[in-house]
Order: C-alpha cells, then sequence, then structure tokens
C-alpha cells in the first residue's frame, strides 16, 4: 500500500468524444480518494480545444476548489497560438496561485521549435511554473477520422532545454513504443520529468529504469480518460525497491513544487 | 481467478523461450494471474513461411514444456499455406497441448481459404483468435477488421471466435460483432481507455467479454485496470477476469485430459 500517492496527471470537465464515469469533479475525486491518492494535478480537457482558455482555466479553478477536497491541484491551460497568451500566464501564476501550467502544442498548432514555445518556457520558469506538456492525448489509429492529431516531435527539445534556466518540465502521455532513446536523451538534460500513465510492456517501470534514473518518473494516470487502476497496478507489477516506489508514486512530484 | 487470454513470449526479457516464460511467471504471479495463453515465437513474421509458423509453433511448446499447469498454447497459422496450417493444427492440436488458433495479419479472415482451417479447430473444440483493428488510418494489408471476423463467423456458427483488440477502436468494434453471438472479445493491446468494458458488457453481455494484456508489448497491469476499474458486477468482473475464458477452453481441455 502506497501511504499516499500524488497523481500529476488528472484531468476535468468532459473529453470531446465520449462521455466518462468520472467526468464529474467530485465522482473523479471519489475515485482518487478510493485510491488513497493525496494530491492530484488537474487540467482541464476544455482547454484542449476550446478558445476562450481564460474561461476554462477559472472554471478549472473553481471545480478544484469547490469539490478537490484538498487533492485537486489546478495547472492551467496555456496556448500560445492565442493572441495575449501572457495575460492567461499571469492569471494562473498571480490571480490563481497554480502550480503549474499544462500545454497541449499538437492540439494548438505549434511545434517545439516554434520560438513561441522557448519564450513560453522562459515565462513559465521565470514565475516558478511547472510546465506540463501533453505528448499526445490517445492513440493516433483511434482517434475520430475527422481529427487526426499525431503526437508530439520531441526532438527539438534537449537542445532547447539546455538554453532555458530554472524550468521544471513534465512530459505527460509521453511514451511510445519508439521514442525511448529521445526520452533517453532528455532525461540527461535533468530537467525533464516524465508521467507513467502511457508506459506499457509487461515489467514497464522497472525496464525504464534501466534507461532513466528513477528520480525523472512521476506516477501518472490520465484519469478519467483512462482507467486510473491501470496505472496504479503498475506499480505493483514491476519490481521497484521501497525507495523507487515513494519516489516515483509522490516524492519526485513533491520535489518538483517544493 | 484471473486467466490472460493474449500473451506473447517475443516481448518478454530472456535469450530462450524457458527464459522468458520463467520471467512472465514471476510477473503474472506478482498480478495474481493464474494462467497465460501464449502464442507466437521469439521473432514475429506478419507472413510466415510453413517453416517459419513451425518454428514460432516450436518456440511457444518449448516455452509450454514446464509450465503446463500455468500456460496454454495457441497455434499460429498462416491461411495463405493451408495444408501446412492444417498440419500445424494436427501437430499442435490435436496431437500436442494446445487449444486455440492464432490468426494474425497474414490474410484477411473472410477469405475463403479460412474455411478448413475454420473446420479443423472447431471439430477439435479449439479457440479461434483472430487479430482485428479498425485504424483510422485505415488497416494493413491483410489486417482483418471486426467486419470481415463477422463475415467468417457467419459461415461457421458451431465454431467459436475471439475479436482480438476488440478491433481497438472499440466503440466501432463492439458494434460491429454484437450480434454475431459465436464471437467473443478480447480487451488486450489498446491504451486503458475507459469505459470499454463498461460498453463491452453492455452491448455483448458480460459472458461475451474476456480479459486479455498483449503482454509482454502492453502491460499486464494497464491492461488488467481495464477490468479491475470498470464499473460492472462483482459477477460479471469474475467472468471477464477467467471464468468465461476457462468456460471456452473447458471442452478442449476435457477433450487432452487435462484437470482444472
Amino acid at each position: 500500500m502506497i501511504a499516499s500517492l500524488i497523481d500529476v496527471n488528472v484531468n476535468l470537465s468532459r473529453w470531446p468524444f465520449r462521455r466518462l464515469l468520472q467526468d464529474e469533479p467530485s465522482h473523479l475525486v471519489s475515485k482518487l480518494r478510493e485510491h488513497h491518492v493525496g494530491q492530484a494535478w488537474a487540467g482541464s480537457f476544455d482547454g484542449i480545444l476550446h478558445k476562450d482558455i481564460a474561461a476554462s482555466n477559472e472554471r478549472l479553478m473553481h471545480d478544484c476548489h469547490q469539490f478537490g477536497h484538498g487533492i485537486l491541484a489546478p495547472f492551467g491551460v496555456v496556448n500560445p497560438m492565442l493572441p495575449d497568451w501572457e495575460e492567461d500566464l499571469r492569471r494562473c501564476h498571480e490571480d490563481y496561485k497554480m502550480r503549474g501550467i499544462r500545454l497541449y502544442p499538437n492540439y494548438h498548432g505549434y511545434k517545439l521549435d516554434n520560438p513561441v514555445f522557448a519564450k513560453l518556457l522562459r515565462a513559465a520558469a521565470g514565475c516558478h511554473l511547472v510546465v506540463q506538456l501533453a505528448v499526445m492525448m490517445e492513440d493516433q489509429r483511434t482517434q475520430h477520422p475527422l481529427m487526426q492529431i499525431g503526437p508530439v516531435d520531441l526532438e527539438p527539445l534537449p537542445s532547447l532545454l539546455n538554453q532555458i534556466e530554472n524550468l521544471r518540465l513534465i512530459l505527460l502521455n509521453c511514451f511510445q513504443p519508439y521514442n525511448l532513446q529521445v526520452i533517453s536523451k532528455l532525461a540527461t538534460t535533468g530537467k525533464v520529468c516524465f508521467d507513467t500513465s502511457t508506459l506499457e510492456g509487461v515489467g514497464g517501470i522497472e525496464n525504464l529504469l534501466k534507461h532513466i534514473p528513477s528520480r525523472y518518473l512521476l506516477f501518472g494516470s490520465n484519469a478519467p480518460l483512462f482507467y486510473f487502476e491501470s496505472a496504479l497496478l503498475k506499480l505493483k507489477e514491476s519490481f521497484l525497491s521501497d525507495d523507487e516506489k515513494k519516489f516515483i508514486s509522490s516524492e519526485n512530484a513533491r520535489r518538483l513544487i517544493e | 481467478m484471473i486467466w490472460d487470454l493474449h500473451c506473447h513470449i517475443a516481448t518478454v526479457p530472456g535469450r530462450t523461450p524457458d527464459e522468458r516464460m520463467a520471467r512472465f511467471i514471476e510477473f503474472a504471479d506478482r498480478m495474481g494471474i493464474e494462467r497465460l495463453c501464449i502464442y507466437m515465437g521469439q521473432h514475429w513474421s506478419r507472413d510466415p513461411s510453413p517453416e517459419d509458423m513451425r518454428l514460432q509453433n516450436d518456440e511457444v511448446l518449448q516455452a509450454l514444456s514446464h509450465w503446463h499447469h500455468r500456460a496454454f498454447g495457441f497455434v499460429y497459422l498462416n491461411p495463405k499455406h493451408v495444408e501446412a496450417s492444417l498440419r500445424e493444427i494436427d501437430r499442435c492440436i490435436a496431437n500436442g497441448p494446445m487449444v486455440g488458433v492464432k490468426l494474425w495479419v497474414a490474410q484477411k479472415c473472410n477469405a475463403k481459404e479460412l474455411d478448413p482451417i475454420v473446420e479443423a479447430a472447431a471439430k477439435l473444440k479449439a479457440v479461434i483468435f483472430q487479430h482485428t483493428w479498425l485504424k483510422a488510418a485505415g488497416n494493413d494489408a491483410g489486417e482483418s477488421s471486426p467486419a470481415d471476423l463477422a463475415e467468417l463467423a457467419a459461415r461457421h456458427p458451431e465454431a467459436t471466435f475471439i475479436c482480438g483488440h476488440s478491433g481497438g477502436d472499440w466503440e466501432r468494434g463492439l458494434r460491429t460483432i454484437r450480434a454475431s453471438k459465436n464471437i467473443y472479445t478480447d480487451l488486450a493491446g489498446f491504451d486503458p481507455t475507459a469505459g470499454v468494458t463498461e460498453m463491452a458488457v453492455r452491448e455483448l453481455g458480460a459472458q461475451r467479454v474476456l480479459y486479455g494484456s498483449d503482454a509482454g508489448g502492453r502491460s499486464l497491469a494497464s491492461q488488467l485496470g481495464k477490468v479491475t476499474g470498470a464499473t460492472i458486477s462483482e459477477h460479471d468482473r469474475k467472468l471477464i477476469l477467467g471464468g468465461n475464458l476457462k468456460r471456452l477452453l473447458t471442452p478442449i481441455l476435457k477433450q487432452k485430459g487435462v484437470a482444472l
């Protein structure tokens, strides 16, 4: 039994393509409490496609406060393709006192070599905000045929990270069958962590730890889009030391926001 | 009781089938999985020659050799080689320990070449697992869809089929096989997207839904979470985790004198 988990990857509001069993915040919080989650970093599905990001972030803030029972920590969405995105970032930081923000480059239409992305990372790092970047949300093979969104190309990232001081970046939903090389390279920068939500393979966590140090791995479920239990059981499937389990399930995340 | 319908040794660490299988059992033990169904060998071929089919099935037989109390084998066949496939059914099922047939992507399963293979398998009470997908960008050549399987199943009402991956795009896949009562669905090998198990139970009935992982490529855990995390009755959960597969395999296991 893990004493108190930190789930760095949950979502509020409605997934655009189906209703989810825990897409009411109170239902999600019940599920998280059932499994001893002490803290969950919540983005909003609305931020993926909505253009009024400011309203989406305001609702996220409200829902986390009203239904979160102290568990939900809001991570507002910033879309640097929208005019005056700097104001969204400012509100997340100053008005809402959020601990971090969430980015969806592939849904918002920019690549990681776009200068505005570097500008956003610098600004977030300057505010001491954790930056979460969702590499993908669902398997492209099963996406709606009119909405085909490929995973974010991470290749520009390693060289960019070396230019930005004090950045704390988390890649969400980042594991794919053929991207271990770039993940390993990113881990060597010391500025990136990875969540476990899309990590697959039998004994997936212990296999990954042969390539990246455990301090860069964070427990993430991508609930309620994914079954929360799928993430939880991965901690049991792999042969992990008590320390590894503790770091992955909570301590690494805690370190990022201290 | 948890029985995993869908396992491969190719993606488990190890130099030999024996090493891979021993490792697989360690992971299964951690997850409380009692039985594994194993198909295909150490190095896959999408369109195996008769020799390669035989090699891959030999590797599965070797993997099973110390684990008959924990694992079952499905014989891997290629309908492009009907005679060789029938010989493998004889060798591995009729005269060997295997209990099912695995068909992958060499040829679409609605082709007439499948008919003698299905007839031979049904005669032995072996279940037939067919990989299916519904890829947004289009399936690969030779890759079956759930509709292809429904067509085959309609021609063979006496046979038992399993729709691999529920078609991947499960919201469409489950609808496609809904009316085909001799098709069961496999929950393995796609992201643990919430709602799949609930929809499968709602549309097919829990008795037609089977837990599988597609490990070692997939995580036993991530796929098991689709069932343990689903909002369904405990009765239905037990059926999906192992009861249904045990029921499907009981006739052939009895025939082989395997005590359960």
